[in-house]
């Protein structure tokens, strides 16, 4: 019974926030709902038995990602009044988009129909779930029948990562950087000579 | 062989090390604590601090209102109203030092002529308020009386450098 | 009504006094660690630290916590009233529910989760939220700068000691804490693994925003960083969460390195002393180490520190997540899947 409480906790106040995410006026506060979003949901996984997605999501989306985000909302100047501003204009392209997506949408559902395998893969005999922690039973099938897909996520990622980088990342000629190496190469014998000067005749 | 035994040294972080074990010996070594309220530090005969208005030993005020001090006083910290006595000689009505403005600059002790405005020796006179803070002449003359033996010794002190 | 007391009423009761038994003691370390932090870089200082409030100045602190939580709490005018008052409760609540995956002993742990660390890692993750909130409800360009710093110091460092924390999974095959531990029963990992300790040990000072990476709330050029506009109560708990993290910091590497609650060598005098005791001390010498670090060094211009943190320790422990699994399979060393 309890478990069935705690899950209605986290999914009501994972779907609240996740309205109040859209709906708040300050984008920090959106920001913020966003988290709580994030940390519920991760309740939920902990809760279906799935404790290390659930570590995964909270390290990861909260811990990482929306700290950027927040970093990048916290800076910027955003009134909400400007943004209202062009709502009716745009209002018809908006609605023209939301109806074409909904229509897809519908039609996805309405011909949805079950990969012929997907039974089969169900079917499979699994471990029982005592047997074997979740974050070896993710690893062994990652690692072993998903290892080129894994691999190649991997390297989308990484391209990712490099071209940011290249794009952003701009040489100053003018300014003088710091050589740690250098600094770390000079010793005080080389640096500093230590002389008796006598009184009164300078160096 | 230089190269390597720098990255060595960089790797094993000696300089840290040695840097720490210098902090640790220190732990052992006495403290040099001036105990505070219970002990206290020696003071300069020509330390400024509080203000005093002095009397002569006849117990008459030494302020003539010549209104020196309150010109040289940088921050405007000193006002002086003054009238003649009955005696006719010129006193001061009222003598203002407000010491929220005061900079201990010592100017006025070297304005006055007469020796009248010093600077004690007293610095513990925290108060509560800033009102407590604005002088005026009973409580400079009290600090004078308080203070006087202290003074005297100090400005005979200094007197051979004056 | 029985059914009710013992199913439901009775566990939460004694989950509760387990909750206190565990909290209590964490505050009054925290107490003492601020009055130890004193004395000790006193000393280092060549001065006396707090000798007035009681014998040796022991009940400073008490004096402290008494004058933080008596004083008016103060909001600025335009700061952002809520998310001013959560930043400094959500800092204070992340460092004490980490405490609950802590072993203290052998079964001595509040809830042995399987992925402790990467909780333990979760929370520690989150701790940047406190700060950012502060930061930005404060509404002033002093807390605002302090924030956005330990923001990023907090996910720079965190990324070399993830990697760290792989390599000791890597020789345990574990992500429960318990395990993590018993698997050092022969050897402390701090002796193969001395340059991960020493890497893990400097994240840690970083990701507690302690000296000498204490940019966030750097007093010369920021007053006091994110906490400037905190008064009383809610600047004690952020005192509070961040004196309970360093413990905790010293608590995870006392797990990860130096064996837990096992005494060094498990002969005679040693395994005379109680699990939890030895706990104790190996978490106390290494806070010593914090609180000596911070009378030595000092603090790292901001440029330094990230370039210490992405250009240092992030090859270094990539590195070694290599080289630690090469040696393992090259040896056949690799631990079985827990």
């Amino acid at each position: 019974m309890i478990e069935t409480l705690v899950f209605y906790m986290f999914a009501i106040i994972c779907v609240a926030s996740g309205v109040l995410v859209v709906t708040a006026r300050n984008p920090v506060n959106s920001v913020l709902f966003l988290i709580l979003a994030f940390f519920n949901a991760g309740g939920l996984f902990v809760l279906a038995g799935a404790e290390f997605i659930a570590m995964l999501l909270i390290i990861v989306y909260v811990g990482a990602v929306a700290v950027l985000f927040m970093f990048v909302v916290m800076m910027l100047d955003v009134t909400v009044t400007e943004l209202k501003q062009g709502f009716t204009k745009y209002l018809p392209i908006g609605l023209l988009v939301t109806v074409i997506f909904a229509v897809e949408v519908l039609g996805a559902t309405v011909a949805w129909h079950m990969a012929p395998e997907a039974a089969a893969n169900i079917q499979a005999a699994t471990p029982a779930a005592d047997a074997v922690s979740n974050t070896s039973a993710l690893g062994k099938i990652i690692y072993t029948n998903y290892a080129y897909l894994f691999q190649a996520a991997g390297l989308v990622l990484l391209v990712a990562m490099i071209g940011a980088i290249v794009l952003t990342h701009r040489k100053r000629r003018d300014s003088k950087k710091q050589v740690i190496a250098k600094q770390l190469a000079r010793k005080a014998s080389e640096a500093v000579e230590l002389k008796k000067v006598e009184t009164g005749r300078g160096i | 062989m230089s190269y390597i035994d720098r990255h060595i040294r960089a790797f094993l972080l000696t300089e840290l090390l040695q840097g720490m074990w210098k902090v640790f010996t220190y732990m052992f070594k006495p403290c040099v604590t001036l105990n505070y309220p219970y002990e206290k530090g020696p003071l300069s005969p020509r330390f400024r601090g509080e203000h005093a208005l002095r009397r002569y030993p006849n117990g008459e005020e030494r302020c003539i209102a010549c209104k020196l001090c309150e010109a040289v006083c940088p921050a405007q910290a000193i006002t002086i109203e003054a009238e003649p006595r009955d005696d006719n000689s010129r006193r001061t009505t009222r003598y203002d030092i407000d010491m929220t403005k005061c900079i201990f600059c010592g100017f006025c002790e070297e304005a006055c002529p007469v020796d009248a405005i010093v600077e004690g020796p007293n610095f513990e006179y925290a108060t509560e308020t800033r009102e407590e803070l604005m002088y005026d002449k009973q409580k400079l003359l009290d600090n004078g009386a308080r203070w006087e033996l202290e003074i005297a010794e100090r400005l005979r002190q200094d007197a051979p450098y004056r | 009504m029985v059914e009710l007391w013992n199913d439901y009423l009775w566990p939460l009761i004694w989950i509760v006094i387990k909750i206190l038994v565990i909290v209590v003691p964490v505050l009054i370390a925290v107490a003492y660690l601020t009055y130890a932090e004193r004395k000790v870089i006193g000393a280092m200082h060549r001065r006396k630290g707090p000798n007035v409030v009681g014998p040796f100045g022991l009940l400073q602190p008490f004096a402290d916590g008494a004058k933080l939580f008596l004083k008016e709490t103060v909001i600025p005018s335009s700061a952002n009233r809520a998310i001013f008052l959560v930043a400094p409760m959500l800092t204070f609540f992340l460092a004490l529910i980490a405490w609950a995956v802590i072993p203290f002993g052998e079964g001595l742990v509040l809830a042995d989760i399987n992925v402790g660390v990467l909780y333990l890692f979760a929370i520690s993750s989150l701790g940047v939220y406190g700060i950012l909130m502060a930061g930005w409800a404060s509404n002033s360009k002093y807390a605002f700068l302090g924030s956005l710093r330990s923001a990023a110091q907090m996910v720079s460092y965190e990324v070399s000691m993830g990697f760290v924390i792989i390599t000791v999974l890597l020789c345990v095959g574990s992500l429960n804490l318990t395990d993590i531990v018993e698997a050092q029963r022969g050897m402390w990992f701090v002796i193969p693994l001395l340059p991960m300790a020493v890497v893990f040990f400097i994240s840690t000072l970083a990701e507690t925003n302690r000296h000498p990476f204490d940019l966030p709330e750097a007093e010369a050029e920021l007053v006091a960083g994110y906490n400037v506009e905190y008064s009383a109560m809610t600047f004690a708990l952020f005192f509070l969460g961040e004196y309970a993290n360093m413990i905790l910091m010293c608590g995870m590497t006392t797990i990860l390195f130096l064996g837990g609650w096992l005494p060094p060598f498990d002969i005679a005098p040693f395994n005379w002393l109680p699990g939890p005791v030895w706990f104790i001390i190996k978490i106390c010498a290494l806070l010593f180490i914090y609180i000596w670090v911070r009378a030595a060094f000092p603090r790292y211009r901001y440029d330094q520190l990230m370039r210490l943190g992405w250009k240092v320790f992030l090859p270094i422990s990539l590195i070694a997540v290599v080289v630690v699994s090469g040696f393992l399979v090259a040896f056949d060393m690799v631990p079985a899947a827990g």
